[in-house]
């Protein structure tokens, strides 16, 4: 097992298993997110997540998420390294923008860049409710006054500088998820010439639901701050 | 037919020998016919350079027909030049304009060291080849062809790969160097077929070991490999190479 890890194929396999089981946690978040749009003063979204912080499954899985992420950040920069090694003497004239896509060959940039924006992202909604408690569950802030993760999130999205970086944030991790989601299954074998073509299409299908499912997030909360009306509360 | 001589500046990477540092030195060549092969370029400069009294130009070469793997040249920014399915001997003037200016390069990887100017040491390959890139057969008489029943589609797919001509222009295209697409070609063209099932095992795990150990990068299915491939190697053959290396791990 040491072996097969520590070979190229091996640590290969992990950044592809890593990638994969954080393409589900993105599905699993953005199914939550879409509670955000129910007008329901945030009501079913808080819930949700409510429920998530109190199941046992979720939180086992929780750990094993930033395992992930981990796992996915380390190895990306050791691979990255190896590579960089294994061309000390660099070409005077590249031509490999003629040859190959520029997210596949910048796959550490969009990935550094995602994976600050994941500090943020934490730091902003993760650090209040799970941490400081500064962000309350639904039944506490009926009862104290305290703010809901849903009034976090809209606070957080109607400021302007926020929406555009959660905006570009998200735009780099679908050019990101369109490389690296068909690229795990070349990796993991699960590929020939007629699945290639399977796999590329469900990459940017992927990518697109992800990009799209995410990014409307902030273009809501600035069109609700801009046309005047209560994001959270317009079905009420 | 009579064409017009093209006139080119070459800026060619001159090193001595593995420890020099190397540089480029820039050439004119003038009257170049179209029709000549890149190769044929360069022995032209080169003709020029010793009747100059310079030392010529060393590069590697040999049947100069497309089949051998022998030649290199990393000519603009591309492993044998701009055209697809070609090697550099089969690279033709005519791709190029009067007046260009060609930098040549030789194939740059920590695996493939420079010997001398464009010359490169590609034992590297070879050392993969002997940990396993084979199949081990008695002596004695010639089996009868149809004896082992080989299905049309793994043979079509066995020999696709079994023409790779191991010239490492999947290397020197790769932005990782790595050597992935020709191991997983050779892998493959035995993993297809019957004759290759005794040594299966110990032939990925072997060679994808050899292959680390030689310092070539990590494959990020960029695709350059393949679009630069002479022999058009498909990047299916990585995927094969993935599940045969992870079978054989689960196996072992």
């Amino acid at each position: 097992m040491t072996k097969f890890l520590t070979s190229s194929l091996g640590k290969k396999t992990v950044m592809a298993l890593s990638g994969l089981f954080l393409c589900l946690f993105l599905l699993e978040h953005l199914y939550t997110n879409v509670h955000l749009f129910f007008g329901d003063g945030g009501k079913e979204f808080n819930e949700a997540s409510h429920s998530m912080v109190h199941s046992i499954l979720i939180r086992i899985i929780e750990v094993v998420l930033f395992l992930a992420i981990v796992v996915h950040v380390a190895q990306a920069l050791l691979l990255t390294k190896e590579n960089s090694d294994a061309r000390p003497v660099k070409y005077a004239v590249d031509g490999t923008s003629k040859t190959s896509d520029w997210f596949s060959r910048n796959m550490l940039l969009t990935g550094s860049i995602i994976f600050f924006f994941i500090v943020v992202h934490l730091y902003n909604f993760f650090v209040p409710y799970r941490v400081t408690g500064h962000v309350v569950g639904p039944e506490e802030a009926m009862a104290t006054g305290g703010e809901t993760l849903a009034m976090e999130v809209a606070e957080a999205l109607s400021n302007p500088i926020y929406a555009i970086i959660y905006l570009i944030s998200v735009l780099l991790l679908a050019f990101h998820l369109n490389h690296g989601f068909q690229s795990a299954f070349q990796t993991l074998g699960i590929n020939n010439q007629k699945y290639s073509k399977v796999w590329k299409m469900a990459s940017v299908g992927f990518a697109v639901l992800i990009g799209v499912g995410f990014g409307a997030f902030p273009i809501f909360f600035q069109l609700a701050k801009y046309i005047g009306f209560d994001a959270l509360n317009w079905n009420m | 037919m009579e064409h017009k001589g093209m006139n080119l500046t070459l800026k060619v990477w001159r090193q001595q020998n593995a420890n020099d540092k190397g540089k480029f030195v820039t050439y004119n060549v003038k009257d170049v016919s179209p029709d000549m092969s890149f190769l044929e370029m360069f022995d032209v400069l080169n003709e020029q350079l010793i009747n100059t009294g310079d030392e010529p130009i060393a590069f590697d070469h040999d049947c100069r027909e497309g089949i051998c793997g022998m030649c290199s040249m990393y000519i603009n920014g591309r492993a044998h030049g701009p055209m697809k399915g070609t090697t550099t001997c089969q690279l033709h003037m005519r791709s190029f304009k009067d007046g260009d200016t060609i930098t040549v390069e030789p194939w740059r990887a920590k695996a493939f060291p420079v010997i001398k100017d464009l010359v490169v040491d590609r034992t590297s390959f070879d050392k993969i080849i002997a940990s396993g890139g084979f199949v081990s057969v008695n002596t004695g008489n010639a089996q009868d062809a149809n004896a082992l029943p080989i299905p049309k589609d793994d043979a079509d797919a066995s020999f696709e790969a079994a023409a790779c001509i191991g010239c490492g222009a999947c290397v020197a295209s790769c932005k990782n160097s790595s050597a992935m697409l020709f191991v997983s070609a050779k892998v493959s063209q035995f993993a297809l077929l019957p004759q290759g099932q005794a040594e299966r095992t110990d032939r990925v795990l072997n060679m994808v070991k050899t292959m680390d150990e030689a310092g070539f990068g990590n494959c990020t299915n960029t695709g350059s490999c393949e679009v630069e491939c002479p022999k058009e190697i498909s990047l299916a053959n990585i995927a094969r190479m993935n599940r045969e290396y992870l079978m054989a791990t689960l196996k072992k």
